[in-house]
């Protein structure tokens, strides 16, 4: 059986593939996952880029488990603590995550009091339950298929990155509102953990092999 | 068994690739210009070579670390109100952390919004620039260009703008904000960037610097 394997864009060009749908590990082969190399067994790094030669990625569920645990732990206090201490010249006030949501839903402004609870709120804790289902599903047959839960990683390692606006705006607010005794914005220690909780759930994210989510097809044949 | 590379890497096996997300195997197609490979089974791009593409990589990978200096040196943000201003750099956003216990913070702020894009600025640089103009590699090409390519995450200057948006937004009722010249210089920073990881194929590179070394 002949199958086109690849598929290519804006050119005119068609591949045949020897092999179809077979993975490389299926065929006795180690894939650089880097520069794209391919070797037989028994090579420990890549001759081309110098990465670390591995079938897939060793101890990944493991890796991935502790950071998703880390990044959980250092949620809480995320929650906690204030985020932002506001002074002004009658009051001094201090915000957490959620109390500044529930302070934008009292002064009215309902959209952005949903932009704030979705990237602050909806993001991490959605991130969380999607790294746990992808660790424990790995391997067995769940209702989410191979593709489904791939693309629910891609979007985990994209949307990742984003929940660190949070600290970005913490950072632009108290930069810039700086008004000796009238109006002065001040970080909270809520930030911090923050920003932690967001580099381990990147961590956990980058530690999860793709290639792990796709062998369950491979050990279903 | 003869070693291609000179080094005890173990035996390669050319002809076929890998997809790095799904481990299916695929022929090698070779090489190819202006299109785009894409796994057929879980739709990861596995190349995406364009003609030209170095210089253009090269070109704005050095427009961005230019943009960059501006983007530090200029002022970024003033604040008006009621007869009172202040004037607000990146390095002012950076140093908001730096007081007792969050002064980690501002490390890990300027290390994503600073030096991290800089420093990939700088090693894609390093990596292209003898590819372009026809010479041997530069000494480690390969481990910068690999650092490169871990750091890519990592660098965060699109995420800032959209907070210091944000931030934008949240003040906007309560006094007048006006920006300086940092501002436009990390926004087409930020385009710059985005231009340079799209016309940017690794496969294509990581050739190149195999095939330019020998």
């Amino acid at each position: 059986m002949q199958a086109d394997n690849l598929e290519i864009a804006g050119a005119q060009r068609k591949m045949t593939s020897a092999t179809p749908s077979t993975t490389a590990r299926e065929a006795g082969l180690v894939a650089c996952n880097r520069c794209g190399l391919m070797y037989r067994p028994g090579a420990d790094s890549c001759g081309r880029c110098g990465s670390a030669l591995h079938s897939r990625a060793p101890k990944s569920l493991q890796r991935a488990t502790a950071w998703l645990m880390a990044g959980l732990i250092a949620y809480v206090p995320a929650n906690i603590y204030p985020m932002l201490q506001t002074s002004t010249l009658f009051e001094r006030q201090q915000s957490t995550i959620l109390g500044g949501v529930v302070d934008l839903v009292h002064h009215g402004a309902y959209v952005v009091a949903l932009i704030v609870f979705v990237a602050s709120v909806v993001i991490p804790v959605g991130k969380f339950l999607a790294i746990g289902y992808l660790v424990l599903a790995v391997g067995q047959h769940r209702a989410l298929d191979p593709h489904q839960r791939h693309l629910m990683l891609e979007v985990v390692e994209f949307i990742g990155r984003w929940s660190m606006i949070d600290v970005f705006v913490v950072a632009i607010l108290s930069a810039l509102v700086q008004l000796d005794s009238v109006a002065t914005i001040n970080p909270g220690i809520a930030a911090a953990s923050f920003a932690l909780s967001v580099v381990f759930t990147m961590l956990a994210a980058q530690s999860l092999d793709p290639r792990l989510i796709w062998d369950e097809i491979g050990d279903r044949k | 068994m003869k070693d291609v590379h000179g080094l005890n890497n173990g035996t390669l096996e050319p002809g076929l690739m890998a997809c790095p997300k799904c481990d299916l195997l695929h022929n090698d197609p070779g090489t190819v210009e202006n299109c785009t490979i894409s796994c057929s089974r879980c739709g990861a791009v596995l190349a995406a070579p364009r003609k030209g593409a170095f210089t253009r990589v090269l070109v704005l990978a050095m427009t961005a670390m230019i943009l960059m200096v501006a983007a530090i040196c200029f002022p970024f943000l003033e604040l008006n109100v009621a007869g009172l201003n202040n004037r607000t750099s990146i390095l002012d956003a950076i140093l908001a952390f730096s007081s007792g216990l969050l002064l980690p913070l501002s490390f890990t702020v300027a290390a994503l919004v600073v030096l991290i894009p800089s420093l990939r600025f700088a090693a894609i640089a390093y990596t292209l620039w003898p590819l372009v103009f026809n010479f041997r590699p530069f000494r480690h090409a390969q481990s910068v260009f690999r650092l490169a390519e871990v750091l890519r995450p990592w660098s965060m200057a699109e995420i800032f703008i959209v907070g210091v948006a944000v931030a934008l937004v949240k003040v906007a009722g309560l006094a007048t904000i006006s920006m300086g010249p940092a501002f436009w210089a990390f926004c087409a920073l930020v385009i710059v960037t985005a231009l340079q990881d799209n016309f940017m194929c690794r496969r294509t590179i990581w050739k190149s610097l195999e095939h330019s070394a020998k």
